[in-house]
Formats: C-alpha cells, sequence, structure tokens
C-alpha cells in the first residue's frame, strides 16, 4: 500500500505528464485559455486514462508478453511487437465506448464533456501511460494506481495553466511573443516550479 | 494546383512551420532534444512516418468511409511507426533506449495526423508524399535548432563531440546545467517563435484587450 501511494505521489508532482515529459502538450497549449473548458478536459483524460492503462496492462500480461499466451497452449510465442498497434486501438475503441455509454446514461456531462472526448484518443498523454506502464514494468494495482494519478496530475497541471493564462490576456506582451510564445514561457516557468518536488521522497 | 511542389515542401520550414504557427507535435519536439543525436534520429523517423502515411492515406482516400477514417489512418500510422521503431532498435540500440516512448509516440503526434486528414484524404499521393515530408522537415528544423542550443551550451558538445571544452574537464567552459533540463525546452521554443514572429510579422496573434495609452485615454 505504501508503494502505490508514493507511486501516486511520484505520478502526479514529481513525474507530471505534461510538465516534466511534455506529453499531451498540443492540447495543453490548445485548449487552456478557460479554466471551465481546461477542466472539463482534465476531468476526461483522467477519466479515459485511468480505464485505458489497466486495460492495456490486462492486454500485455495475458497477450502480448513473451510466454503469456501459455494459457492457449503457445508458451513460445512473443507478440510485443504488436504492442503499439493494440494498444491505440484500445485507446479508440474505449474513448468510442465511453463516449456512447455517456450519451447514454449520463447525458450532462456528456454534453460538458462533448468535443474534448474524441480528441482524447489523439492525446500523446493517455498512450504515453501505457507506454511508460509497459517500460517500467508495472502490475496490475500499480497501473491502476499509476492510470488515475497520472490522469490526475495532467488534469492539474492543465488547470493550473488556464488559470494563468486567463489573469495573462490583460498584460501588455510585445507583439511577436502574444498568445503562443508567452504560452510556452509560462508553460517553463511552471514545470521549473514542479520540479520543486523532485526532492519530495516518501 | 494552387500551390507548386516545391512550394509544398519548402512552404512548412518557416511560413507555416507545424511547430510555431500550426501548434503541432510539440509534444516529442521538447523531451528529445537535450543531445543532438537523439534529436536527429527522431526528425529522420518523423519525416519517414510522416511522408509515407501520407502516401499510403492518399492512395487509399476513395476507399476509405468517412465514418471510421480515424481508425483507418490510425492503424496505417501505427503499422509505420512499428516499422521504425524495430529499424531504430535493430540498428541504433543505445539511441532506442534514450527515446524510450517518444518512437511509439509519433503514432499521437499530431502533425502526422493532421497532414493525413487536411490534406493526404483530398490530394494525389505523390504531392501528398511531398507536403508530409515537408512537414517533417519543418519539424526537424525546429528540433535541430532546439537541439543545437541546448547541447552546445548545456554540455559543450555538437553530435557528442567536444565544442566548448567544460571545467570539469580541465576546459574553461562552465556548462548551463539549465539547459539539460526540460523546463530549458520550453523557454527555447518560446523565443524561437517570437523571433520567428519579429521576422514574419503576419503570423502575430491578435490581441483579446487593447492597452490603452494615455493619449487616447
Amino acid at each position: 500500500m505504501e508503494g502505490l501511494i508514493s507511486l501516486a505521489v511520484k505520478a502526479i508532482f514529481v513525474e507530471n505528464l505534461a510538465l516534466s515529459f511534455f506529453l499531451g502538450m498540443c492540447t495543453f497549449i490548445a485548449v487552456s485559455k478557460k479554466i471551465s473548458t481546461a477542466i472539463g478536459l482534465g476531468i476526461s483524460v483522467m477519466i479515459v486514462q485511468s480505464i485505458t492503462v489497466p486495460a492495456n496492462n490486462i492486454i500485455l500480461s495475458y497477450l502480448l508478453k513473451p510466454g503469456a499466451l501459455a494459457w492457449a497452449g503457445f508458451p513460445d510465442v512473443d507478440l510485443t511487437f504488436l504492442g503499439l498497434i493494440s494498444y491505440i486501438g484500445v485507446i479508440a475503441a474505449l474513448v468510442q465506448i465511453l463516449e456512447m455509454i455517456l450519451d447514454k446514461y449520463f447525458p450532462p456531462l456528456y454534453n460538458a464533456l462533448g468535443i474534448f472526448l474524441p480528441l482524447i484518443t489523439v492525446n500523446c498523454a493517455i498512450l504515453g501511460g501505457s507506454l511508460f506502464m509497459v517500460e517500467r514494468d508495472y502490475n496490475f494495482s500499480e497501473a491502476t494506481t499509476y492510470g488515475i494519478a497520472s490522469g490526475f496530475g495532467w488534469a492539474l497541471a492543465i488547470a493550473t495553466m488556464a488559470g494563468v493564462r486567463e489573469k495573462l490576456k490583460y498584460s501588455d506582451i510585445p507583439d511577436g511573443l502574444q498568445g503562443l510564445g508567452i504560452t510556452f514561457i509560462t508553460a517553463g516557468l511552471m514545470a521549473m516550479a514542479f520540479m520543486c518536488f523532485s526532492g519530495v521522497k516518501l | 494546383m494552387a500551390q507548386t511542389r516545391k512550394q509544398l515542401l519548402t512552404d512548412p520550414l518557416v511560413d507555416n512551420n507545424p511547430i510555431t504557427l500550426q501548434v503541432l507535435g510539440i509534444c516529442s519536439a521538447l523531451a528529445v532534444t537535450s543531445s543532438l543525436n537523439v534529436a536527429f534520429v527522431m526528425s529522420l523517423a518523423v519525416i519517414a512516418v510522416c511522408g509515407f502515411s501520407s502516401l499510403f492515406i492518399s492512395f487509399l482516400r476513395h476507399y476509405i468511409p468517412n465514418s471510421i477514417r480515424i481508425i483507418v489512418q490510425m492503424v496505417i500510422i501505427a503499422s509505420l511507426v512499428i516499422l521504425v521503431d524495430q529499424i531504430i532498435k535493430a540498428y541504433a540500440y543505445e539511441i532506442s533506449k534514450t527515446l524510450s516512448v517518444f518512437v511509439g509516440l509519433i503514432i499521437t503526434n499530431c502533425i502526422v495526423m493532421g497532414r493525413a486528414e487536411a490534406f493526404a484524404m483530398k490530394n494525389k499521393p505523390f504531392d501528398s508524399f511531398i507536403d508530409g515530408v515537408g512537414n517533417g522537415l519543418g519539424y526537424s528544423l525546429l528540433l535541430m535548432c532546439v537541439g543545437v542550443i541546448r547541447e552546445l551550451f548545456g554540455s559543450g558538445s555538437l553530435f557528442g563531440v567536444m565544442i566548448f571544452e567544460p571545467v570539469s574537464n580541465g576546459g574553461w567552459y562552465v556548462p548551463n546545467g539549465l539547459l539539460l533540463l526540460p523546463p530549458s525546452a520550453f523557454f527555447i521554443i518560446g523565443f524561437i517563435i517570437w523571433g520567428v514572429r519579429t521576422w514574419k510579422k503576419s503570423q502575430v496573434e491578435a490581441r483579446d484587450y487593447k492597452i490603452q495609452t494615455l493619449e487616447e485615454h
């Protein structure tokens, strides 16, 4: 249990997907103009992330790993090279299913998230989370914790960024730096602030 | 044809750069630039994937049903990325370790998807190929600029060859450690954007609020 808590804290603050691995930057920069939309997107990323990482973990350990197909009578088969295509397939399919479920049973949430759901398929943070899970060899409970925590970390980052940008639009910025330029520099400053957490040990 | 093939290739370099103007593919641009070797391999991978995925998607563009096009594009891109990933692992294993997940992330690199969606679905295969390569080159150009700044001033070398002898080896150069850390990439790209937009005024974004001067008051 202690291990899981420290894993979660590490995934949220120290190894924040957005600010220390730069994952999901395209959406991070493009959708952080208003706090309300940023929070909507953050929540949807968190939901999708906490489903896809464990799901991909199951696929990895029962279908793809060397020897994983032993239950089907093929102990020598190694399908890890099919990893990328199956993870992205799982993500695309899950996003689609989630969209249909939300549409059917939780229409208000569906309307609130609206256009962000399909966009999530191509959000690097989601695929990145699954790939980190594979690279670091997490087991199922670690994968679940990592999924939830890293999604939360991403949501936290985009919400704070939107907060800063809402104030930033009243300031007098040099013409060339207006918009994208100053957003990058702000993100850099935030990333430096998040680096302070790297001393935290649990 | 609105654009000649040469324009298709050169436009994305500065005038319509995927990173500084279209805000696409930033994720990997930031993470792999701390050394030039890695940035170079990554650039080649993106150029290859972007060019060929545009080519194949354009070949298939009349047969892909509109409702499932995203998945079809994903499958084409993912297969190409697997190919590139295996090649890098076979011939440059050390670099593939440093790149870690970022080769896989070319799949979700918005440049590749963006060009497939915006150009390859509507244009002839050869033009699409050139457009894909052009955008890959635009991405690489920025990647290499950032890589040169970060490696030269961060560790005093280029492509691993010592240029400035650092103090730790008895030389004169005190390496700027900040440049090796992730946040520096944000600052460098921010300043590059500032430079490009001062040069090409048309790319400047409009302000949400105008600052009132004393005379207007």
